[in-house]
This record gives C-alpha cells, structure tokens and sequence, in this order.
C-alpha cells in the first residue's frame, strides 16, 4: 500500500504539470458541452417548400397560407409547373415540393376529396421524413378545417366528434426540445474520451519515451502499476463528470430528476470500466499512434452504436445485438433515465450490472495481458 | 553458490530461427566490476534483459543474486538496479521527486529516502539543481543522476547498459569514480560498454560475438593471451569474426 502512495504521487505530480493535458481535461469538457448541443440539433426546421398551383383558388391560396404560416416552412417558390419546381430540388433550394392539381377546390367541395401531389427530396434522410411528417400533419389539418366549413350549413347534429378522438400529451420533455436529448449524451461522451484516450495515450507514452521499462525492472505488483494509473485518471474524470454536470445546470438548466448519488454510482463504475477498456488499448498498443488508432475505432463504433444519435430499436437485431455490447450504450441510457425521467436504481439495475461487468472484464483482461517480463 | 552474483549456463534466447543470444555461460563474482563487450548486435542487451527478468530466455539455466531467472523474476527485481540504454528518469519531475518515486517503488521508508536522498544530491553536487526538472539537466548529469537512482535502494548488484554513450571524456572519468565506490560498497557492478579504456577498469570482461561469449578473463590476461597491446586490438581481432551485420 506503501507503494502505491509513492505511485500516485507521481502521477498526480505529473498530470498536474502538465499544463495542456489540464486545460484540456477541464476546458474541453465546458466548451463542449456549450457547443455541441446546439449544432448537434436534429430539430428540422426551415424545411424549403416549392408550390406548384394549378389551380389558382380559395382553397388552395389556403392551404399554402396555412403552410407557410406554420413556422416550419420557408417558401421559396410558387412555380408554374413541376418542372421548373424540380429544378429548384435539382439546385438544393427546395426540399419539398407541393403540387396543387387543378379543380382542387371544385373536387373538395363536390366529392370531399381530393389529391394533392408531395415530392420530396430523401437526401437527408432526417430532414426528408420529419418534413414529410410536418407537412403531412399540416395537411391533415387542413383537411378536418375544411370539414368544418364545408359542412357548416347543414345540421349542426354532423358536426359531432368522430368515434375516436387521439389526444396526447409529450412526457418528460414536454417541448419536444432536442436538448434534453443531446446534452446528457454528450456528457457521456466526454467521460468516454477521458477514460478511453487519456489512459492509454499516458501509458503508452510511458513505452515510447522507455520509463516503463525501468518500472518493469522495479519490483513493482502489476496491480499496483494498474491501480496507479487507473485512480489518478477516475479522479479525474469524476470532476470532468461533475464539471459536466454543472454546465449542464447553468447553461441548459437541466437538473437530474432523479437521484444524484445513482447517478455517481454509474459515472464510477462506468469510468472504471472505460479505464479498463484503455489500459487494454495500452498493452496492445506500443506507439501512441498506434494507441490513438486503435482507441478511435472503438470510440467511432461505440458512440455510432451507442443510440446517442439513432434510436436503437429502429437498428436491425444484429447491431441491437453489438449495441447491448458497448459500455456506451447502458450509460447513456442510464443517464437520460436519471437525469430526465428521475429514475431510481431500482428502474436500472440491470445496466448497473452491466456496467459492472464491463469493468471487471475490461480490467482483468488488462491486468492479464499486463507483462512485466515479455 | 551463494558467493556468486551471477550464474549463467548455457542461457539462449531465440527470435524466430535467429539466435539473439547463443548458449552463453559464465559467472560473476560478488562485488566485482563486470565488463560486457561486444559489437552492436552481438546480443548484449538481450542478455542483460534476461539477467534482469525483462525477458523469458529460450533456454539454459541463470542465477541472479541467488535467484532464478525463470520463476523468481520479482525476487530479482527487488535485488538489483538497472540504467537502460535509453534515459529513463522521468523528464517532468524534479531531482528530488525522482528520487522519492524510486525509492519508494523500492520499498524504502520516506525519512530513509529524505536523508539518503539528500546525501546522494550533496554527493553529486546537485544541491543547486534538485527542485529543478530532470530533462533540462545536462546529459552527463542524467546519467550520473541516473545511476545514482539505479544504486539508491542499495542492490546487490546493478546492471548498466552503456551507462557513459555520448558523455565527455570528464564526465566518463566521474561516472567511473561512481561504479568504484559503489563496487567498494559491495555492489556487483555488470555494465555494458564501447569504449575500451573503460573496459580497462573493469576487473574481468567478456567479450560477445554473435550472441556468444567468445573471450573472457582480466584485460591484463586477454591482452597477453590476444598478443595485443591495447584493449582495442583485442576487440577488432574478435569482432572481424563476427558474420552478423551490426544494426
């Protein structure tokens, strides 16, 4: 134990030294945290609409008000025909093009029917699908206001509500805001990076520069070695996490709904595990290059797979399946649990195990293929 | 047995089909100075590595300070010193910080490492430089600094692999008043080296060929039994032997 007093001493004498190391460690976490939130945005809005009318009437001077006053719409043409509408998609302007045939307004009021034509450009997957929706749900507005009006003058006995009225309300994050979303991930992110790079660029540093072989002859435990580097770096993390934390509080005023102390529970065994996930990096890794590769790989399919992005049960069941394999994964859900809906460990035991799991394999095998004599 | 620093029998450590170290066998007495020559690439520091427990041999059998190199590497490590080839004090700590980490990974007690610290500091006369970082001393500084730290939990013996490379003739000088009074102290000393006016301060040297031990005894008897006048002679005439190409 003696030993390892020694061992830490150093490390924190060395990590403390390090000035860029330190700025990076503290800083990256804040400006993080204030920046990507708002480009990592996946709100659509702006979606551009070309209109094409054929029709020239009311309903359709309507329908294209009702539109554009929507708030997620920018106009950016009324054309006389589709193709000179296509051309704007051609040229990137135009994202959705509505095309109002003619006799739009005789066919709604005669037959209550009508159809208008929707194009748009699948590019942008996110974009296309949520613009289609919004435009679709304006239309489908639309559609039971002209119910009203065109029914108005008979018996008022039709205008009763039809058999199945659908209402909702959004839980837990009543203004659909893409922030609540975001920002608990991307502080799981930022452990990520400190658990994943930092401890093995630092050991294979150590390889690099040939220190490691002097404490390789020293008659140093490997555990000693491993827990050396492994409590300086969760010490570190720890206040990233809670420097995290903090900002998420100031700058979006998001405050965990559920209990804090669970949510320290997860960081600490999440980060022990990270660390673990490193200090394997490391020992299979003698350039830091090397090290960087290798970490940036797993990160890249970690984070991708993780559902910090894309939900995960709309992956096929073989990426369900690598998905359930990445630490990442049950962290970021945990987190978005505890900090949004207020879950309790009760609700998320089995992630806790997860984890657990995770830092005890990830270490042993780092312990394991640890060698002192090669 | 238990007067001999080191035992080697037949040790041999093989990469692939080729045969870094090749059968080599010899014996060290306690507190003698070691010589280890040989060319670059004759398999110098690949046997060093084994003798230290960095490295498993192949084969052969090897003692070091009683213990086995096969089974009893810790207790090994515990017993000895090592200066790699490369300088390995840590760059971003100080004098003393050094001192205090490799002490304490020894086991020594931190009033034990403050006096005998600041004693080894004095010694060196490095008072001036102690709170300063390690990488903005002089090379000669490292090194001596460097050897002072291998020797500073008192080994039984310590291993210094080209302790003196690209160190001024002055500085060489010093370095080698610091192996005699640790010799003095009853450290074994085996050192690795390429300039043969040091070899001729060694009591007994080897010299490897090839990964073999092609010539061992006193400079005084090597010189007499190679008919050379210097050291240097007795070198060339054992490395134009050598098929391998240095690396």
């Amino acid at each position: 134990m003696k030993r390892l007093g020694f061992i830490l001493q150093k490390e924190f004498r060395q990590i403390f030294r390090d000035r860029t190391i330190l700025a990076m460690m503290f800083m990256l976490p804040i400006i993080q945290m204030v920046i990507l939130p708002l480009a990592a945005n996946f709100e659509v809005k702006n979606i551009n609409v070309a209109f094409v009318d054929h029709d020239h009437s009311t309903y359709s001077r309507r329908l294209m008000d009702k539109i554009a006053s929507s708030g997620y719409f920018r106009i950016v043409g009324y054309e006389q025909g589709y193709r000179e509408a296509l051309y704007l998609v051609e040229k990137n302007e135009a994202d959705v093009i509505l095309e109002i045939p003619q006799g739009f307004e005789r066919n709604l009021v005669r037959e209550g029917s009508q159809q208008v034509n929707m194009t748009v450009d699948a590019i942008n997957g996110t974009k296309s699908s949520i613009g289609g929706g919004y435009l679709t749900a304006v239309l489908g507005d639309f559609n039971s206001s002209l119910d009203v009006i065109t029914r108005m003058p008979q018996n008022t006995a039709d205008l009763k509500a039809p058999p199945i009225e659908v209402t909702w309300s959004d839980w837990f994050n009543p203004r659909k805001e893409y922030k609540y979303y975001m920002v608990p991930g991307i502080l799981v992110l930022l452990l990520t990076m400190i658990g994943g790079f930092i401890t093995a660029l630092n050991i294979v540093k150590e390889k690099e520069i040939g220190t490691i072989e002097q404490i390789n002859v020293t008659p140093i435990k490997k555990w000693q070695f491993i827990l050396g580097k492994l409590i300086p770096f969760w010490i570190v993390g720890m206040i990233v996490f809670t420097v995290g934390l903090t900002v998420m509080y100031v700058v979006y005023g998001i405050f965990p709904k559920g209990s804090i102390a669970v949510l320290y529970l997860f960081g600490a065994v999440y980060l022990v595990a990270l660390l673990g996930f490193g200090l394997l990096i490391s020992t299979f890794s003698d350039t830091q290059l090397q090290a960087m590769f290798v970490a940036f790989f797993f990160m890249m399919i970690f984070t991708l797979m993780s559902g910090f992005f894309t939900s995960i049960d709309s992956m096929p069941p073989w990426a369900r399946q690598i998905s359930v394999l990445t630490p990442v994964t049950h962290f970021i859900a945990v987190v978005r649990l505890i900090v949004l809906k207020g879950s309790g460990l009760e609700h998320v035991r089995m992630e806790l195990y997860y984890l657990i799991g995770f830092a005890l394999l990830l270490n042993g095998l780092a312990i394991y293929n640890y060698r002192k004599t090669s | 047995m238990s007067n001999k620093a080191i035992i080697c029998q037949d040790l041999t450590k093989q990469f692939g089909a080729f045969k870094a170290v090749d059968h080599i066998s010899f014996e060290v007495e306690q507190g003698e100075i070691f010589g280890f020559l040989g060319a670059n690439g004759a398999g110098k520091t690949t046997a060093m590595r084994m003798l230290c427990g960095l490295s498993f041999p192949t084969s052969g059998k090897a003692t070091v300070a009683g213990f086995d190199v096969y089974h009893q590497q810790e207790k090994i490590k515990a017993n000895i010193g090592y200066m790699s080839q490369k300088f390995s004090l840590y760059e971003n700590l100080t004098v003393t910080e050094n001192i205090e980490f490799y002490g304490g990974v020894y086991g020594l007690s931190r009033t034990e490492i403050k006096k005998r610290g600041g004693d080894m500091i004095d010694m060196l006369g490095l008072s001036q430089s102690a709170k300063k970082l390690v990488g903005e001393l002089p090379l000669g500084w490292k090194q001596k600094l460097s050897f002072s730290v291998a020797i500073f939990h008192r080994p039984k013996i310590v291993f210094l692999d080209e302790p003196t490379g690209g160190v001024d003739p002055l500085t060489r000088r010093q370095f080698w008043d610091l192996i005699y009074s640790a010799a003095a102290d009853g450290i074994t000393v085996f050192v690795t080296t390429h300039y043969m006016d040091e070899a001729e301060y060694c009591n007994r040297i080897s010299i490897m060929v090839d990964g073999r031990v092609e010539a061992l005894d006193t400079p005084t008897q090597l010189k007499h039994s190679f008919q050379a006048q210097t050291m240097d002679e007795v070198f060339y005439q054992l490395a134009r032997r050598a098929q391998r190409t240095a690396d």
